[in-house]
């Protein structure tokens, strides 16, 4: 009856003993109220350096609050509340001395929904390098377009059409510009808000084949509803349901051993 | 008459409708389902049926009946009238409408009281016959509407047709009036180029209309209807106003949308739209009385020779007068942006100011641009605070210091007044209208051209 179904994982994390990676992020005791409602409750976390954490759990669990934490997002909304310490590289990222911005240039972000900006697909991968003076020529942006696009799989796709506007690639290719986008200010680390919830199997097998190249040089941490992507991209996995970090993990432990009834039960599909 | 007749047209409406619809509910029984339309649809049918014909006879006779009427009469007593003039005949008409129905008659003689008795007998019966008209009509449709109610009938499919035709008459109306104004300025500035040549109208540099000789024997002076001081008028104060409306409007809306707390936001933006609702009169006088004698003062204190009217006053009370306009257009544009996209430029490390400027103000383009057209359309527009603050003087200057004059200032002063509606004085001011018509409209235009180039589209 409580069999586990059996989730592909990556061959990578079987060799690699992940615990030996060097934390990148640490979360000490994380809560984050929304006014009165207390949104996370007290959430430790190593996230590895250069590989990918998945966040699992049901809708309202907290997963994307606490995403949104390790880039501070949440500032934008005034009523939100986070107390702790996130680090990140042992840089506590709260710290008031903390320029945000230059948080947000190491720590980039892709959202949920495709949001490229209403300009051509070069601009849009411009942006960030031209806002954080990152180039002096233009010989140097085009490159970083260029190398951030082939990062992001995209360049085959659009390099005769670099002029054209972002908004009218598919949503695949659209949520591929915005990795773009995100990864030509080289930050350190990726957060990724459910990336492929808006898009086609085909277009997120992209974006998932992307995703476990991108962890040679980049921290990912990854929101997702599919327990079956979570254990395809990631070397690690957090599961978490009402605001708590319940179990924390390698990944194919999580998905075939876990320790609690709760990552059991919904693994399993017993609820959420 | 009409009013009453009206009245008791709505009466009759609202009757039949609850005769329809308690018909279709006994039709119905308890089975609701067996019925194509909803009772409500029947009581529709029912009083469009009964009405709709007598409303069609009302209006159509109550604009017909007096025409012929008074063609009728000026028929049977023009001859014993011996006047012919239209002017004549127009005295005579009101004249004897006036003894018949009440009022004070011009002229009262044995002929008008004569005519004034056959009008009043011949209005009886049109009245009469105008009723029974529409009483058969009604009752007619009444039966056949009522007769027409079944289960099967598709009264719903009636009643959206006719509602259909009714959106398309209204449509009509006001497209039609538009063509009506176009066409009536078109024909009497062809009066107005008929009697001074379109070429010195359009390049004159002079504007002297009011030394028009009155009269053939009166030394005239040399009245000049040069058109090119008053568009320099226009476009010179129109300019200074957006100087002042467009970067207010734009950062203000700015602050509004994405720096302002809720709070604040909730209550600067109708504060800031009260602006808009102030007449156009009270700026004004604030012009006239405030601001001019203070720009003059200060431009004496800096050694410059300031007129005490001036462009510039008149420019920048305008330019405050239409600051709601660009702020509450572009506020709304600019909260249409999607949150996504600042989102997605904070997430990148950039900071507030440069997602406004790089993200979101493009975004938000071609709305900024059409708030902005609106705003100098209102501003060409604008007349009272021109003829406080500016004046009527047609000097051909860009300096803003001086009086100036504007070609709505001119419009209106042409036309105010007793004037003769065939000197070239008074049309001259449909060849202004004109004029202005076609620059507001060609500035639409570009300006439309101009947003659909490098509107940056956001799904």
């Amino acid at each position: 009856m409580n069999s586990l179904p059996t989730f592909q994982t990556t061959a990578t994390q079987s060799t690699a003993p992940v615990a030996a990676a060097r934390p990148k992020i640490t979360g000490r005791n994380v809560n984050v109220f929304y006014g009165e409602k207390h949104a996370i409750k007290d959430v430790n976390v190593d996230i590895p350096e250069r590989s990918v954490m998945a966040f699992i759990g049901p809708s309202g669990c907290g997963k994307s609050t606490f995403l949104r934490c390790i880039n501070r997002m949440n500032d934008t909304i005034s009523i939100c509340r986070v107390t702790g310490n996130i680090n990140i590289d042992e840089q506590d990222i709260y710290d008031r001395d903390l320029d945000v911005v230059q948080l947000r240039a190491r720590v980039g972000m892709v959202f949920q929904k495709p949001n490229p900006f209403p300009k051509s697909i070069y601009e849009n991968v411009a942006y960030g390098p031209r806002i954080h003076g990152l180039v002096k020529s233009k010989t140097d942006l085009d490159e970083i377009v260029e190398t951030s696009l082939k990062k992001a799989s995209l360049w085959n796709e659009v390099k005769d059409r670099l002029q054209e506007s972002g908004t009218g690639l598919s949503g695949g290719q659209q949520q591929r510009l915005c990795i773009a986008r995100a990864i030509a200010v080289s930050p350190e680390v990726i957060l990724m808000d459910e990336p492929c919830s808006a898009l086609d199997p085909i277009a997120t097998a992209k974006i998932e084949e992307l995703i476990d190249e991108l962890k040679q040089n980049f921290t990912i941490v990854i929101v997702t509803h599919s327990m079956q992507q979570a254990a395809r991209v990631s070397q690690r996995t957090a599961f978490f349901h009402l605001g708590i970090l319940v179990e924390e993990g390698a990944t194919d432990q999580i998905f075939t051993n876990p320790s609690d009834t709760r990552t059991r039960d919904y693994i399993t599909g017993r609820f959420g | 008459m009409f009013l009453t007749l009206f009245g008791l047209l709505v009466a009759v409406a609202v009757a039949s409708f609850v005769i329809g619809r308690s018909r279709s509910v006994s039709l119905a029984g308890n089975n609701y389902a067996a019925m194509h339309s909803l009772p409500g649809y029947h009581g529709s049918w029912l009083a469009l049926t009964t009405v709709g014909i007598p409303l069609l006879i009302l209006i159509v006779w109550s604009i017909a009946a007096p025409n012929v009427l008074r063609q009728m009469l000026i028929g049977q007593f023009g001859a014993q009238l011996g006047a012919s003039s239209a002017a004549q005949l127009d005295g005579f008409w009101r004249d004897i409408q006036a003894l018949a129905f009440g009022g004070t008659p011009g002229i009262r003689d044995a002929v008008r009281t004569e005519a004034a008795g056959v009008l009043a007998s011949r209005q009886w019966v049109s009245t009469g016959l105008m009723i029974a008209a529409m009483a058969a009509a009604g009752i007619g449709g009444f039966m056949y509407g009522f007769g027409a109610i079944a289960p099967a009938f598709r009264a719903r499919h009636r009643v959206e047709a006719a509602v259909k035709v009714f959106l398309a008459v209204s449509a009509t109306i006001a497209i039609l009036t538009t063509i009506g104004i176009v066409v009536s300025l078109i024909t009497e500035s062809m009066r107005f180029f008929s009697l001074v040549s379109p070429i010195d109208f359009l390049f004159g540099l002079t504007w002297t209309p009011q030394q028009m000789a009155f009269r053939a024997d009166q030394v005239g002076g040399t009245a000049a209807f040069g058109f090119i001081p008053l568009l320099t008028g226009t476009l010179l104060i129109t300019f200074i106003a957006m100087i002042v409306a467009a970067p207010l409007g734009i950062m203000a809306a700015v602050y509004l949308s994405d720096y302002a707390t809720p709070q604040v936001r909730a209550v600067g933006k109708p504060v800031l739209e009260i602006l808009a609702g102030i007449p156009t009169v009270v700026y004004g006088f604030f012009a006239a009385l405030t601001v001019a004698p203070f720009i003059r003062n200060t431009g004496h204190a800096l050694g410059l020779e300031v007129a005490s009217e001036s462009a510039l006053a008149a420019g920048v009370v305008m330019g405050i007068m239409i600051v709601p306009f660009v702020s509450s257009l572009s506020d709304d544009v600019i909260n249409a942006v999607p949150q996504s996209l600042r989102d997605g430029s904070a997430g990148l490390g950039a900071t507030k100011s440069e997602t406004i400027r790089k993200v979101v103000l493009p975004a938000a383009l071609p709305g900024i641009v059409s708030a902005l057209v609106l705003a100098v359309s209102r501003a060409m527009g604008e007349t009272m605070i021109v003829v406080m603050a500016a004046g009527l003087a047609a000097n051909l200057t860009l300096n803003p210091l001086e009086a100036v004059t504007t070609v709505t200032v001119q419009i209106g002063t042409l036309l105010t007044g007793d004037q003769e509606f065939d000197s070239p004085k008074t049309l001259a001011a449909f060849g202004l209208g004109l004029v202005l018509f076609v620059v507001t409209l060609s500035l639409n235009l570009v300006a439309l051209r101009v947003v659909n180039k490098y509107r940056e589209q956001y799904d």
